[in-house]
C-alpha cells in the first residue's frame, strides 16, 4: 500500500515536474519541505484521520491518470457571466494571475500583484501559516503552484467595494490546478472579499488552491468563497488564516456544485480579543462528496469563535462536516460555538458531522450542536394542507433552511446570485 | 357540499374511526363534539389527507369530486381548509410569501393568473383587520414565536385568505382566553355565506356560544352516536360525556 502510495505521488511529481519552473517566491526550506512531505506521506487517503471520507489519493488515482497542463484557448464570456457589477474583479487563470482579464482597481491603499513580483521582505509572508509539513496537499500546492495573487490592503484603509476573485480552470483534458494567493489586510484596514471558483472547457480538473490571509490588528476581513466548479472538478480548499488582536475575520462558503470539494479552513486566533464567524452551506446530489473541516485555534484570551454549516444532500451524495476547536491553556474567556445542521433528502445520501473540542483553559464557554434529519414532514403536510404542491412545499422548506446561510452575505449581487443559483439546484 | 358515508380510518392496527356519515350542506354549521379519545381529530386529519392513517373502507364526496383519491394540495385547491388544532412552525417561510404562494397555486389550478402583488397586499390588509392580527405577524415565519392565541387568528386568517367552500376547525378553541375565542369566532361568523360550510370540531360548547351551529353530533369511539341541533350541546355541558359514554357502552356489548 505505501508502495502504491509513493507510485502515484511520485507519477504526478514526474508529470508536473517538467512543467513548473522553479518557484522563486516561496522560500527554499518550504520548497525543500514539501517535497519531502510528499515523498514522506504521499497524497492523503482514508487511512488519515482527517481524510477519513475524502480519499484524495483514490480521487486522484482513478479520475486523474494522465495530467496535462495545456489549457484551452479562452471563451472571455465565462468570465463575463461570472463578475459582479459591484466589485472590483480579478481573474486567475489556470492558477495564474491575469493582470489583463482584470479590472483596474483604483482605491487607495491597495497592492495587488502577482507572487513573481513581489519583494523579499514580502517573500517571508509567503508560507508562513500554510506549511507543508501539515498537509500534503498545502505541499503539492507549494512545489507546483501558479503565479498568483499577492493582495494587500495597507494599514487604516478601509476599501468600500468588495474585491471579487474569479478563479476560472479552463482545460478540455484532464488537468492540475494550484492556484495560490497571499492576502494581507494590515492594521486597521477593512476588507470585503469574494472567491467565486468555476471551470470551463469540458476537462476534468483537480484544483488545490491554497491561500494565506493574515489579518492584523483592528482589521476586518469578510470573505465570501463561493464554489460552483461544475461535475468535472475535483478540488481542494485550503485557507490557513491568521487573525491578530481586536480584529474580525468571517466567511461564508457556498458549495453548489462539484463532484469533490475538500475545505480545508484552519484559522488561527493568534492574539487576544479576535474573532472568527464561519457559515457554510452546501447542497450535493448524484455521487457528489463535499468535505467542510474546519480548525479554529483558540490560543490567546478574550476570543470568539463562531461556526455555523448547513447541508442538504440528495441522491447518493456524502457531506462531511469535521469542526475542531483548539482552546489554548492561555485562551481563557473564550467564547467558541459551532452549529452543524442537515437534511438528508434521500435514503441513499449520508452525512457526517463531527465536532471536535479540546480545551485546555477553564473558564470559558464552548457549545456546539449538530442536527442531521429528513425534511420536516408536519411543516411540508401544513404547506400542502394549503394548497401548496409537494413540490414547491419542499422548495420552500429548503430554502427556508438555506436561508440562514445566505443571509449572512451582504453584497446584493452575490447575494441574489447564490439565491437563483440554490433554487435552480432545488 | 361534503358527503361522508361509512367512513373507517385507523392508524396501524388500530381502527379509530368505525363508520361514520356525515352530510354537509352549503350554508351550513356543524359542529362534532366528543370525549378525549372519540377520534375528532383522526377525523379532520383523515379530511385533510394526513398520510399517517388509512382509510379501509367508506367514501367522501366532496363537491362531487372522491376526496380521498385527492392529494392533500388538491383537497385544499378544491375548497377544503383544515384549521390546525397545532398549528405548525416554519422557520425560514415568511408567513406572506407562504399566503402568495398558497393562494397563487390554488388560482392556477382553477385556471386563474396570479393574483397582482398590489391586490394580494390589499387583501391581506382587509383580512387581518377581520382577526385582529399584528401587521408585523404576517411578515414573520409562520407561527415562529407566535402565542397560542396569535397561531389560531393566523389559521382563521389564512382561511379569510383562501376563502375556502368548506373549513374544518379543529379544536380551534383550545387554548384560547374569552377575549382570543371571541375574534376567532367573529372571523368565522363573517366569512360565513349561504355558499360555504363549516365543521367545527370542539370538546366543549364554551364555542358554540359565540359560532351557533346549525346541527351538533356527537362522536363516540370512531361513530357518531347522536345528532342533533344546537341544544344538543347545552344538553352535553349540563349533563356531560359521562351518560353518553354509560349509554353507548352498554348499547355496544
Amino acid at each position: 500500500m505505501i508502495a502504491e502510495k509513493s507510485q502515484v505521488t511520485r507519477q504526478l511529481m514526474e508529470g508536473l515536474q517538467k512543467l513548473s519552473s522553479k518557484i522563486a517566491f516561496i522560500p527554499d526550506e518550504e520548497i525543500v519541505s514539501a517535497i519531502r512531505q510528499l515523498e514522506e506521506k504521499g497524497l492523503p487517503n482514508n487511512k488519515h484521520e482527517d481524510y477519513k471520507y475524502c480519499n484524495i489519493e483514490s480521487f486522484i488515482r482513478r479520475e486523474f491518470k494522465t495530467l496535462d497542463q495545456t489549457f484551452n484557448p479562452l471563451d472571455l464570456k465565462v468570465i463575463e457571466a461570472y463578475k459582479l457589477e459591484d466589485a472590483i474583479n480579478l481573474v486567475v487563470l489556470n492558477g495564474n494571475y491575469s493582470e489583463a482579464l482584470s479590472e483596474k482597481v483604483i482605491a487607495k491603499g491597495i497592492t495587488i500583484k502577482s507572487l513573481n513580483e513581489i519583494t523579499s521582505s514580502e517573500k517571508n509572508y509567503i508560507a508562513s501559516q500554510a506549511k507543508s509539513s501539515s498537509d500534503s496537499l498545502i505541499a503539492l500546492n507549494t512545489v507546483f503552484c501558479g503565479n498568483g495573487l499577492f493582495f494587500k490592503v495597507e494599514k487604516g484603509n478601509v476599501i468600500p467595494m468588495p474585491v471579487h476573485i474569479i478563479y476560472l480552470n479552463n482545460n478540455s483534458a484532464p488537468s492540475l490546478s494550484n492556484a495560490r494567493n497571499f492576502i494581507h489586510i494590515e492594521s486597521g484596514a477593512e476588507l470585503t472579499l469574494i472567491e467565486s471558483f468555476i471551470n470551463s472547457g469540458g476537462g476534468k480538473i483537480f484544483s488545490n488552491y491554497v491561500s494565506e490571509k493574515l489579518v492584523d490588528e483592528n482589521a476586518k476581513l469578510t470573505c465570501y468563497t463561493f464554489q460552483n466548479e461544475g461535475p468535472l472538478s475535483y478540488s481542494v480548499h485550503t485557507n490557513a488564516v491568521k487573525v491578530n488582536t481586536y480584529a474580525h475575520y468571517s466567511n461564508t462558503t457556498i458549495t453548489l456544485s462539484g463532484e469533490l470539494v475538500r475545505n480545508n479552513h484552519n484559522i488561527e486566533l493568534a492574539a487576544a480579543s479576535c474573532e472568527a464567524h464561519l457559515n457554510g452551506l452546501f447542497i450535493t446530489k448524484g455521487t457528489q462528496l463535499v468535505d467542510n473541516h474546519t480548525l479554529i485555534d483558540h490560543q490567546m484570551p478574550h476570543c470568539e469563535s463562531n461556526e455555523l454549516y448547513k447541508g442538504i444532500a440528495n441522491g447518493k451524495s456524502i457531506g462531511v462536516f469535521n469542526g475542531k476547536i483548539f482552546v489554548r491553556k492561555d485562551a481563557q474567556k473564550t467564547n467558541a460555538y459551532q452549529s452543524s445542521k442537515n437534511i438528508l433528502m434521500s435514503d441513499d445520501a449520508t452525512i457526517n458531522t463531527k465536532p471536535q473540542l479540546e480545551i485546555y483553559a477553564d473558564d470559558v464557554k464552548c457549545s456546539h450542536g449538530t442536527s442531521t434529519g429528513k425534511i420536516d414532514m408536519d411543516a411540508l403536510f401544513y404547506l400542502k394542507a394549503r394548497g401548496i404542491g409537494e413540490e414547491n412545499a419542499r422548495k420552500l422548506l429548503l430554502q427556508a433552511f438555506a436561508e440562514e446561510v445566505i443571509n449572512k452575505i451582504e453584497v446584493d449581487s452575490l447575494k441574489e446570485r447564490v439565491l437563483h443559483l440554490f433554487e435552480k439546484t432545488l | 357540499m361534503i358527503s361522508i358515508k361509512n367512513l373507517h380510518a385507523s392508524i396501524g392496527d388500530k381502527e379509530i374511526l368505525r363508520g361514520i356519515n356525515l352530510e354537509v350542506k352549503a350554508g351550513e354549521i356543524h359542529a362534532i363534539m366528543g370525549p378525549n379519545g372519540s377520534g375528532k381529530s383522526t377525523l379532520s386529519s383523515v379530511l385533510a389527507g394526513r398520510e399517517d392513517y388509512d382509510v379501509t373502507e367508506g367514501e367522501v364526496i366532496f363537491n362531487g369530486k372522491n376526496l380521498l383519491d385527492l392529494s392533500t394540495e388538491d383537497r385544499a385547491r378544491e375548497g377544503l381548509f383544515l384549521a390546525f388544532q397545532y398549528p405548525i412552525e416554519i422557520p425560514g417561510v415568511s408567513n406572506i410569501n407562504f399566503l402568495r404562494t398558497a393562494l397563487n397555486e390554488i388560482r392556477a389550478y382553477h385556471g386563474k393568473e396570479e393574483m397582482p402583488a398590489k391586490d394580494f397586499l390589499a387583501l391581506v390588509k382587509e383580512k387581518q383587520k377581520l382577526v385582529e392580527l399584528d401587521v408585523t405577524l404576517t411578515s414573520r415565519s409562520v407561527n415562529e414565536g407566535f402565542s397560542g392565541g396569535e397561531k389560531k387568528r393566523n389559521e382563521i386568517f389564512q382561511m379569510a385568505m383562501l376563502n375556502p367552500k368548506l373549513a374544518i376547525l379543529d379544536e380551534t378553541d383550545s387554548g384560547l382566553d374569552i377575549d382570543a375565542l371571541r375574534i376567532v369566532a367573529q372571523g368565522v361568523n363573517a366569512l360565513k355565506t349561504k355558499d360555504n360550510a363549516t365543521i367545527l370540531i370542539t370538546h366543549y360548547q364554551r364555542l358554540l356560544d359565540y359560532i351557533v351551529p346549525d346541527f351538533v353530533h356527537i362522536l363516540y369511539k370512531g361513530r357518531i352516536v347522536k345528532s342533533g341541533g344546537k341544544e344538543l350541546a347545552l344538553e352535553l355541558e349540563a349533563k356531560g360525556y359521562d351518560e353518553i359514554k354509560t349509554q353507548f357502552e352498554s348499547s355496544e356489548s
